[in-house]
């Protein structure tokens, strides 16, 4: 049993709702908070954009089904805008990757800038010295390293790892995760043990600010209501022996790995091996020209080590749904001031490494670090 | 947990003997107050006699006041009810959102709408009044006190304009009902609102004062009640409590209680200013109501004090009540010339009949301890401290 004050972000899911809940019934003093991060309504109806958005995150929908268990289970609850921090941190950068032709991952950006650094902060304006959230992930604090670690939840399924490589000792010392050794199944029937309505709540799988998942169209939208026009990055589509096999209206259009919409029939199937923002270049190739055994990684944050000292196996996941292939990391010796840069040489080729993606390091359940594929 | 209540601009609770007044029409006085039989003469009578306490309250006359379900309602009755299309409306920058939409709601029916700036102190001019009067002005609609600041608005200036200019004037008085004397012939206005759950009376009821001969459309069409000028079975327990509220409100204005009310809130003012650092008020550069004062921390998320507030038993908000996380930061702070992040660093403090030196004191020792914690956490006022 505990006394201390924490909160617990409240997305109006079954997840975090069924934490809420655990954690009163421990005895904590828990603090309900749901951050506002984007309005729903702001685009409706622009360039195809759903008219009405109901159920996504940030909807009236969620923050009513979050009120509501925080109002069933007895705690204090608060809603706290950061529209704008998550416009400049997330949506912005989002649209900026895509226009340089890497695909982004906004769901690592919001956890390192939002949900674990600003919400820590707002906790603990309030006076809750920690943060629980309803990831599947585990928190540990190794004596013998001194260092908090980040390791993989019991259900691997679930596993949310991936998106947390960018946490910092200081915010895993400050947070839970109590979902970490348990099944979904399990958290739904604990939900229901509870008397939550939202048990039964479907989960929420996009990225929360495109509705339907339509990345191009809501890239349109958002443009068009900044005033922006979407930049022209038209150009060729090539072979990887650089012969010109088409032309493509926009670079954002596309991403590793992608079969569809090249707009080019040849007799065997192609796809998408690499984007080339600088010249505006599609290459185009066979599934052969898919394969590379290394990747460079940048903005690395480290978890379970402070410093990378010399070469380390470790398993490498490089999308969230990739079985960690084993590889060897090693620092790379010429460095950008300040930042370090990692290479990654896996023992067996990997599909479709995809620039903008995250490459996180794994040794068994245990997070070693991660970073940004060059 | 020991609770405070400094919110009282956004409601105030019942004085015990408003729900006095109102419990036996909760029971056995239950008629409808139009019915002819013994059941409806009573609580007609109830009405009449509720109707004569605001009368008294305003100074007008008792056939010149219309019930309705509170501040907002009477606003839009004023405003959709005095406006036809094509004709053009005087308000300004700093009303309650009733009034602004309302009158931007006027717009999308074919009519013209001029929203006045205030300057730094939240004063229209009345000269910018004048100087915005047109052939087809038919209404002029301004605050007669500003529920963030409690600025006091020059109404009665306003008044003897629009009266030269043979225009209707309209004020939203719900904020200063109760806390300032009103007299509608001094005002000058040809239309007015309050609220009753801003004078302790209970919500869903309020009043729109017209002036007689004043011609009005109404909102809600089904019956001949107050006048044929707005439909619907009297709400008689709410009607009752608002009458019982303003008769206890004219009584303390004439016994000088808002003096009492004035030096509590200067107390805490006075506190908070001399022991926080970088803390300014919003207002009082201006006649405001005895209640209300607003004050920024610089360098503090407005949100974050307010919850951190909350979770230690004080009442207080930003700006007008919304629990949905609206991101807008005041729009009557910006229209005073604050920047956003002043505003959204303002926090509001308004009194109410209830609240004891006991309160004030309270209120002043939770909101330096949590300022000052608020600020230890603020990486801006580190960076702050440090250029200096």
């Amino acid at each position: 049993m505990s006394t201390s004050t924490i909160a617990v972000a409240m997305s109006g899911g079954v997840d975090s709702s069924t934490v809420a809940a655990m954690l009163r019934a421990e005895g904590y003093n828990v603090i309900g908070l749901t951050m506002q991060l984007w309005n729903q309504r702001r685009l409706a109806g622009r360039e195809g954009m759903p008219e009405q958005v109901h159920g996504r995150c940030c909807s009236l929908d969620d923050v009513y089904d979050a009120r509501r268990v925080a109002q069933q289970i007895g705690i204090p609850y608060y809603v706290v805008n950061h529209e704008d921090r998550f416009e400049r941190d997330v949506v912005r950068p989002f649209v900026e990757e895509y226009l340089s032709g890497r695909t982004p991952i906004p769901c690592s950006l919001c956890n390192n800038h939002l949900k674990f650094d600003q919400l820590i902060t707002v906790a603990r304006q309030i006076g809750a010295e920690r943060v629980a959230t309803g990831h599947y992930a585990r928190v540990a604090y190794d004596e013998a390293s001194g260092r908090w670690l980040l390791k993989r939840p019991a259900d691997l399924s679930k596993d949310q790892t991936y998106f947390l490589f960018g946490l910092t000792q200081e915010q895993l010392s400050r947070t839970q995760f109590p979902l970490g050794d348990m099944t979904k199944p399990e958290v739904r029937e604990l939900a229901h043990k509870h008397g939550l309505a939202i048990a039964e709540k479907p989960d929420s799988q996009e990225i929360c600010f495109v509705p339907g998942g339509d990345y191009k169209r809501f890239i349109d939208a958002y443009l068009a209501e900044q005033g922006e026009s979407l930049p022209d990055t038209a150009g060729q589509l090539v072979t990887t022996n650089g012969e010109v096999v088409g032309e493509h209206s926009g670079i954002h259009n596309f991403t590793v790995g992608q079969r569809k919409g090249l707009g080019v029939a040849t007799g065997s199937p192609l796809y998408v091996i690499q984007i080339s923002g600088a010249n505006k270049r599609v290459v185009v190739g066979g599934d052969e020209h898919l394969y590379s055994r290394t990747l460079r990684a940048e903005r690395i944050n480290l978890i379970s080590i402070d410093q990378l000292r010399g070469p380390m196996r470790v398993a490498v996941k490089i999308r969230h749904r990739h079985e960690p292939a084993p590889a060897v990391i090693e620092r790379l010796t010429h460095e950008r001031a300040g930042e370090a840069e990692i290479l990654v040489t896996f023992d067996e080729p990997q599909r479709a490494i995809t620039p903008g993606q995250a490459a996180v390091f794994y040794e068994g359940e245990v997070v070693v670090g991660g970073g940004w594929i060059a | 947990m020991h609770r405070v209540y400094l919110d009282n601009n956004a409601t105030t609770p019942l004085l015990p003997e408003v729900f006095e007044a109102m419990r036996p029409y909760f029971g056995e006085s239950f008629g409808n107050a139009s019915s002819i039989h013994h059941h409806g003469q009573e609580t007609r009578a109830a009405v009449e006699n509720a109707r004569e306490s605001v009368a008294k309250l305003l100074g007008c006359a008792a056939a010149e006041v219309i019930f309705t379900s509170g501040g907002t309602e009477g606003d839009n009755l004023a405003i959709a009810g005095l406006v036809n299309s094509g004709d053009h409306v005087i308000t300004s920058s700093i009303e309650h959102h009733a009034v602004l939409h309302a009158a931007k709601h006027l717009e999308e029916m074919g009519c013209q709408v001029t929203v006045l700036p205030v300057d730094g102190r939240c004063l229209i001019d009345p000269r910018d009044v004048r100087r915005a009067l047109r052939p087809k002005t038919k209404l002029v609609s301004i605050m007669m006190a500003n529920n963030e600041t409690g600025v006091v608005q020059p109404v009665e200036e306003i008044g003897k304009i629009a009266a030269e200019a043979g225009v209707l004037f309209h004020t939203d008085a719900v904020q200063a009902a109760g806390k300032v004397p009103i007299d509608v012939k001094k005002i000058g206005c040809h239309a007015l609102t309050i609220s009753g759950h801003k004078l302790h009376g209970p919500q869903g009821t309020g009043v729109l004062y017209l002036k007689k001969g004043t011609e009005l459309r109404p909102l809600f069409y089904g019956g001949r009640h107050e006048r044929s000028r707005r439909a619907g079975t009297e709400n008689v327990p709410g009607i009752v409590g608002l009458g019982k509220a303003a008769e206890l409100a004219t009584a303390a204005l004439v016994r000088g209680d808002d003096k009492k009310m004035a030096s509590m809130r200067d107390r805490l003012q006075r506190g908070i200013l001399a022991q926080v650092e970088e803390a300014g008020v919003n207002g009082d550069a201006a006649a405001r109501v005895p209640n209300t004062t607003n004050i920024r921390f610089d360098h503090v998320e407005g949100e974050s004090l307010v919850i951190a507030l909350d979770l230690r038993g004080l009442a207080v908000s930003t700006g007008a009540a919304c629990s949905s996380g609206a991101i807008e930061p005041s729009h009557v702070l910006i229209a005073m010339g604050l920047r956003a992040e002043q505003a959204r660093a303002s926090i509001r403090f308004s009194l109410g009949k209830q609240t004891r030196e006991e309160d004030i004191n309270f209120g002043l020792s939770v909101v330096l301890e949590t300022v000052r914690r608020l600020r230890e956490l603020s990486p801006r006022y580190k960076k702050q401290a440090v250029s200096t």
